[in-house]
């Protein structure tokens, strides 16, 4: 996973708000290898007609978004699935931080896992940034992680929260298991414990399930 | 005495391994059930050489993928490669890691993985259950702490048996009364969605209380918490009582004996203390629940059916505005519109939502001796679930009535086995999603309760199934 310390990019604004998994990558891509590119993917049912005829108009496709590297989009960005290629579609495209309101029930984590940044900012704040990008596009802002800091194109800073450990793994581009391999006397104890005490937990039963 | 816990805490205190100054704990995971779809955990495991942990606290079953017609052609009756690759590539992996598989050639058990995990056992009180797929919490109905996660964390999961995850908080939600004459329970988590909001669970898991969820079936409870990830919850909660240990006794694998006694000491001890605290509660009346339908292209764009469109020009908010003008365009509604109006061109039975035996049940008693006027679809939630609808004659009145009675998948209410209305059709729909292009491109989709369903199809309009003639 590629470490994330401090990023200058190009935002995009999206207003709408509950941007769903279902925008963000249409199911029948999910079947698809990620060695396709899933950036080809992202937002298709806007990105391109019926067709597959590339629409001009649409954000994504007009300089200087182009390059973006940063989405800053309304509340509940990412609800609906769990669908981890929502998040592949974006870092494919090439960013590396979405600035929200608030995120969709698993896009915060799935993100995370990801090396994509999901940066909280309070609901006047990311309109206030989206505003100014919708009057200066291709404003670029500043995400600084170690400062916990948003710099927007006027110079003004926000102050974010994150979550000590994901800020470690972010910074480091760590994965999870190594941390939990940390951890594997605890597990043990556990596992001894709840397998005396409650054993059919075990799903020993589930033997005749195992294909042959 | 000790300070009095939620239902919530106690399952969280049992499953927490360890804690962490900042608050993130590793919690054991008791059962992780996979379907088609994170197939990248697979890879992502083969590709850091890593073990599964407890190959037997997995369980995959094929859902996604599977064709709803032809299943007696088999792998090579798929047609499209992409699709039959996944449904393959599933049953690899399973027999690779050794896991315990329930596939198409299992016409004993397949079946849609959020109805057959509680309908073989697989599901109790108490346990803390992972899936790749939102609607996992549709197990809370039994009292268990179920929920979504992605790939990545599945691939935790099968590495370590454990999750990192960040207590969330509780929101109760009490519905008391009772629910008046084909009121269901679709209808009851539509009204509350519409009342909390799809972020009014953000962060919290949901404990569904009152009289109305105390009378309510299992089959009805795991409606309710099914959709409990469409109001944004992590997950949804039902307290286990004399219904839930009657459901579960004597399935396949419930524990049996003298373990299923030392289990039933446990179970009782796991409802909420008579003073616990939650962080958030909300109070419905069940007598003031209608029929509901969604209008729009999120679940709470929901409205009881003697209601109107809603107008943009009456939004309290920017956002709002921008969303209702975009869904009455996508919906291909005028503002201020009755809602039984809207017409429909499709109609699709199925889901986890709402693809049980008394689902079917209750479509059939509508269906009976009525007519569909425009396509309409049947898939059950499991093989066992078919067979039984069959063994009811429920499938004779369905075909009588019109209605196509297909073999169990997710089917259309997702569309990635290739089950997709034509684009641009409304279709009512008993799954629990409504977002745009989310059953086929275009298509506007309706949700809607099994018995609204057939009314929809006998009238080709979203119809008050109380007012059917």
């Amino acid at each position: 996973m590629e470490p994330f310390t401090r990023l200058t990019a190009v935002a995009v604004p999206f207003d709408t708000p509950d941007i769903d998994t279902d925008m963000l990558i249409p199911q029948r891509f999910l079947r698809k290898p990620l060695t396709v590119g899933y950036r080809n993917f992202l937002f298709f049912n806007d990105r391109f007609d019926a067709a597959g005829k590339e629409k001009p108009d649409f954000i994504l496709h007009r300089e200087p978004y182009k390059k973006a590297r940063i989405f800053v989009t309304g509340p509940n960005f990412g609800c609906g699935s769990t669908r981890e290629g929502a998040v592949y579609a974006v870092t494919d495209f090439g960013v590396r931080a979405v600035i929200a309101p608030s995120f969709g029930a698993f896009y915060a984590s799935n993100s995370y896992q990801n090396g994509l940044l999901p940066v909280v900012l309070p609901d006047a704040d990311v309109r206030k940034l989206r505003e100014q990008m919708h009057s200066k596009p291709g404003a670029e802002i500043t995400i600084d992680l170690p400062s916990q800091t948003v710099t927007g194109p006027d110079g003004a800073q926000y102050k974010f929260d994150i979550e000590p450990s994901r800020k470690e793994r972010m910074l480091e581009g760590l994965d999870d298991i190594s941390i939990t391999e940390r951890y594997e006397d605890a597990m043990k104890a556990f596992e001894k414990k709840l397998d005396a005490e409650m054993p059919w937990m075990a799903a020993k039963e589930l033997e005749v399930l195992v294909q042959k | 005495m000790n300070k009095p816990r939620n239902m919530f805490d106690k399952i969280w205190d049992r499953h927490v391994v360890a804690q962490r100054d900042d608050g993130e704990a590793l919690i054991y995971v008791d059962r992780n059930f996979v379907h088609e779809g994170p197939f990248y955990a697979f890879d992502k495991l083969r590709l850091a050489k890593r073990a599964m942990r407890r190959p037997l606290k997995q369980i995959a079953i094929s859902d996604h993928y599977l064709p709803t017609l032809n299943r007696a052609g088999g792998l090579a009756g798929i047609k499209d490669a992409e699709i039959r690759n996944m449904v393959e590539q599933l049953q690899r992996n399973a027999r690779d890691f050794k896991l315990p598989f329930i596939g198409m050639e299992d016409t004993e058990r397949q079946g849609i993985m959020h109805v057959v995990g509680p309908d073989l056992g697989l599901v109790q009180p108490g346990m803390v259950i992972t899936a790749a797929d939102s609607h996992t919490t549709t197990n809370g109905a039994l009292g268990a702490f179920s929920f979504g996660i992605g790939a990545s964390e599945i691939k935790h999961v099968m590495a370590t048996q454990a999750l990192w995850y960040r207590k969330p908080k509780t929101l109760r939600v009490t519905i008391d009364g009772k629910l008046g004459a084909g009121i269901t329970a679709k209808d009851v988590i539509l009204a509350i969605i519409a009342k909390i909001g799809i972020s009014g669970g953000n962060g919290h898991v949901i404990e569904y209380a009152g009289a109305v969820m105390r009378a309510m079936t299992m089959e009805q409870r795991m409606t309710v918490c099914n959709m409990s990830i469409e109001a944004a919850a992590r997950a949804g909660l039902v307290a286990p009582d004399d219904t839930t240990y009657k459901f579960l006794e004597g399935r396949e694998f419930a524990p049996r004996g003298a373990q299923w006694d030392q289990a039933l000491k446990i179970w009782q001890s796991l409802p909420s203390d008579a003073d616990a605290k939650f962080d958030k509660e909300v109070a419905l009346n069940g007598s003031d629940i209608a029929p509901m339908v969604t209008w729009g292209t999120v679940p709470d764009d929901a409205l009881p059916i003697t209601g109107r469109v809603p107008d943009p020009a009456q939004a309290a908010s920017k956002e709002e505005r921008v969303h209702l003008e975009r869904a009455l365009q996508y919906m291909g509604l005028t503002a201020g519109m009755p809602i039984s109006e809207i017409k429909v061109d499709r109609v699709f039975i199925g889901s986890c939502t709402n693809a049980r035996f008394e689902d079917l049940v209750a479509a059939a008693h509508v269906a009976k001796g009525r007519k569909v006027v425009v396509p309409s679809m049947i898939s059950p939630g499991s093989t066992e679930v078919k067979r039984r609808a069959e063994a009811a004659g429920l499938d004779k009145i369905f075909v009588a009535a019109g209605f196509e009675w297909r073999d169990s998948a997710c089917s259309m209410c997702v569309g990635s086995n290739g089950d997709f209305p034509a684009p641009g059709e409304s279709c009512a729909s008993t799954s629990p999603r409504n977002f745009e292009n989310r059953q086929g491109r275009g298509v506007r989709t309706h949700l809607v309760s099994p018995a609204m369903a057939v009314a929809a199809a006998v009238t080709g309009k979203l119809t008050d199934v109380r007012t059917l003639k």
